[in-house]
């Protein structure tokens, strides 16, 4: 039999941790690096190594080749590595903010806020490409996402999951019945919107992305340095009181920030579901709860995921295309039925 | 979930003057009073089917309708009333009263007001083989069949997928809800990759709308209701049980989730022959069978009854609504997520500010 060993010193775990977490980290940034290139690769025609690097750094227009490169896959790449790690961030600081493993961006209703919004300005203003309704869809999706979670958590215990799936879903029901009323009445719009409503990284040029990027980029920043707060909130809300954080500040503050974060990835690529739910679950089944790490862990995962997504969306009807958003949800809709079963929910 | 309980009577209900029938072989007990009020509101749905009628390009006074109606009236007359404007009305009708039966029996099951099966996914199992058939333009006529089959298919899945040593009804919701999200993909999947002009009437479908409803239509309807309403209404009894939660009813002997089961294939039913037909049209069975619990006290066989007249007067004046008092004539099922989805958000609050 083993004698019991006395509790190490918490430092030196600690440090250990910090070094092998830090190299995990180094390890997953060189996965985004390889699984970028591939983005840059792979698709309806194949594309060398060489190519690919020439075109980010060594770009000659006149080799076809690399425009394609530059002008097709490098921006659908950087979208899909920038929108999947905000939107694994903003996931995982829902779920911590409101201590709900099935907390998504996507099950509150932003997506279908931002699709309300595009299709009635593409109906009545005549718009045709992403750039022109990026801002409306970033105004419908904090409107939606703030509705439900306004709704979802009134009363005296809060935004219970079920309560909160359930305002986002019946919002989404609501908006989307009446979109699809718009799309019935002009076959234009139905036809303009429908890649859209796919969620897709493609066709977006890189200047959309950059006027939407402070929002994308800076919210998330700030988010993955809150992993502190967010630990001390999954304490509860008594312990977190009574270690003197003000939990409704901090509640609201990281609630907003996700909705704009969530509410310009929806902007740029149209409605992704799952990435932000399913990510933090398997981070934290590698490295643990705390939000320190999980953050930029799921930061990385999210790029990986939604990278690899994409260019399986690209591979398996070669030489056509499976948008984005179709591949999360087949994928991650199975992965809510499976945290479904194994969650045990007492609280309704 | 305990504040969700269904067998608290929204407002207090005077004592209920039952009557009952015994036989040799079986007893029944009615609530005298509310069987009244379902007649009521079945005389006042009869009185607003024959105004629907009325209703539209060809003005027919309201007594011509009913002769046209029972063959006394002028030929075209007839020929609008009975084979255009009368099958619209009365599968308005079964449609409305079987989503709000189906309605009723899921809010029982999962004890859970906010609960209904077009949230759980059953109605886009429905919709995604209806979206199939007509992208791969197979033939028209089946198409009701081919929503029934994928509304069941989809229940089974749902059940076999949120089993694990028995139903827990929240499990069976988020289950539900994920089920319902991959199959919502797979509907995209097929609106990008199909052309446009196959994909519109799949999009119009998808909002459930009664338009161009036949007799034929309204054949299947009255046959699947007429087979399972008696079902619903007698497997009342039992769910009423189960309101006392699990434990209580094992304890009581029932078999628990053999019982359960045959509610849920009697409301995926009522659920799946509805939506075969019209399509999707959300918010009924959520909305009115919590409005009949409010007016008539909680669930029994008798409310159960006034549930489904009250839904077929529900979607009748809906399907009124959209198709002749708004500037475009809409699909149905726009005119009940209107009006339906600010009642749940209202019902949420309420929920809510109780517990």
């Amino acid at each position: 039999m083993q004698s019991v060993q006395p509790a190490q010193p918490l430092a030196r775990v600690e440090g250990a941790g910090v070094a092998w977490r830090s190299l995990g980290l180094l390890f997953g940034l060189a996965a985004v690096i390889v699984v970028g290139l591939l983005s840059l690769r792979i698709g309806s025609i194949d594309i060398s190594t060489r190519d690919a690097w020439d075109a980010l750094f060594n770009y000659n227009s006149d080799i076809y080749n690399q425009t394609v490169v530059r002008t097709l896959r490098l921006p659908r790449t950087v979208i899909a590595l920038a929108v999947g790690a905000a939107l694994a961030i903003a996931g995982t600081t829902m779920q911590g903010v409101t201590r709900n493993p099935l907390a998504d961006p996507s099950i509150l209703g932003v997506s279908s806020g931002a699709t309300f919004a595009v299709v009635t300005v593409t109906y009545y203003l005549h718009l045709s490409a992403p750039s022109q309704y990026v801002w409306f869809a970033f105004a419908g999706a904090l409107a939606a996402s703030l509705l439900v979670f306004a709704i979802g958590s009134t009363g005296n215990d809060g935004a219970s999951p079920i309560k909160l799936a359930l305002a986002g879903v019946v919002l989404s029901a609501f908006l989307g019945s009446w979109t699809s009323a718009l799309l019935l009445l002009d076959e234009n719009t139905l036809d303009t919107v429908r890649f859209w409503l796919a969620g897709s990284v493609v066709g977006r040029d890189l200047s959309t992305f950059w006027t939407l990027s402070p929002f994308l980029i800076g919210g998330s920043v700030v988010l993955l340095f809150l992993g502190h707060q967010l630990n001390v909130l999954d304490l509860g809300e008594d312990s977190a009181r009574a270690l003197g954080m003000q939990t409704g500040r901090i509640r609201l503050i990281c609630s907003v920030l996700v909705v704009i974060v969530v509410g310009s990835a929806v902007s740029i690529a149209g409605p992704i579901a799952f990435v932000g739910l399913a990510t933090p679950h398997i981070v934290r089944s590698i490295i643990g709860p705390d939000y320190r790490w999980v953050l930029p862990y799921s930061a990385l995962a999210g790029a990986l995921l939604l990278t690899v997504a994409d260019i399986s969306g690209r591979v398996l009807l070669r030489p056509a295309e499976i948008q984005v958003g179709i591949m999360t949800a087949l994928v991650g809709a199975p992965f809510l039925i499976y945290l479904a079963r194994r969650t045990v929910m007492e609280r309704g | 979930m305990d504040g969700f309980n269904l067998s608290q009577p929204v407002t207090p209900v005077p004592r209920a003057r039952h009557r009952v029938i015994r036989t040799r072989y079986f007893s029944a007990r009615f609530n005298g009073r509310v069987l009244l009020m379902a007649g009521l509101t079945l005389m006042l749905l009869t009185v607003v089917a024959v105004w629907a009628m009325t209703l539209g390009s060809y003005h027919i006074a309201f007594l011509d309708v009913v002769k046209a109606a029972i063959g006394d009236g002028s030929p075209d007359q007839e020929l609008i009333v009975r084979n255009l404007r009368l099958p619209r009305v009365v599968s308005a009708m079964f449609i409305g009263a079987s989503l709000a039966m189906s309605g009723a029996i899921f809010q029982g099951l999962v004890r859970n007001a906010l609960v209904s099966p077009d949230i759980i996914g059953i109605e886009t199992g429905a919709a995604l083989a209806a979206v199939f058939w007509i992208v791969t333009s197979q033939v028209q006529a089946l198409l009701p069949f081919a929503a029934f089959v994928g509304a069941i298919v989809t229940a089974t899945l749902i059940y076999v997928l949120s089993w694990k040593g028995g139903i827990s009804p929240s499990r069976l919701i988020l289950v539900g809800i994920g089920v319902g999200a991959t199959l919502n993909a797979a509907i995209t999947l097929m609106i990008v990759r199909f052309p446009i002009e196959i994909v519109r009437p799949a999009v119009v479908w998808q909002m459930g709308s009664l338009y161009g409803s036949t007799w034929s239509d309204v054949r299947m309807l009255a046959i699947g209701f007429a087979i399972l309403t008696p079902v619903a209404i007698v497997l009342t009894w039992p769910l009423r049980t189960m309101q006392l939660g699990d434990d209580v009813t094992r304890g009581l002997g029932m078999p628990l989730e053999r019982t359960r089961l045959g509610l849920i294939v009697v409301g995926c039913g009522l659920c799946a022959i509805a939506t075969a037909l019209a399509g999707p049209i959300g918010f009924v069975a959520l909305m009115v069978p919590h409005m009949a619990r409010m007016i008539a006290g909680p669930l029994s066989g008798s409310v159960m009854a006034f549930s489904a007249v009250l839904g077929a007067c529900f979607l009748l004046v809906a399907d009124i609504i959209a198709q002749h008092f708004l500037p475009v004539a809409l699909p149905t099922g726009v005119v009940t997520a209107a009006v339906g989805a600010p009642y749940f958000l209202l019902l949420l609050y309420r929920y809510n500010t109780r517990i």
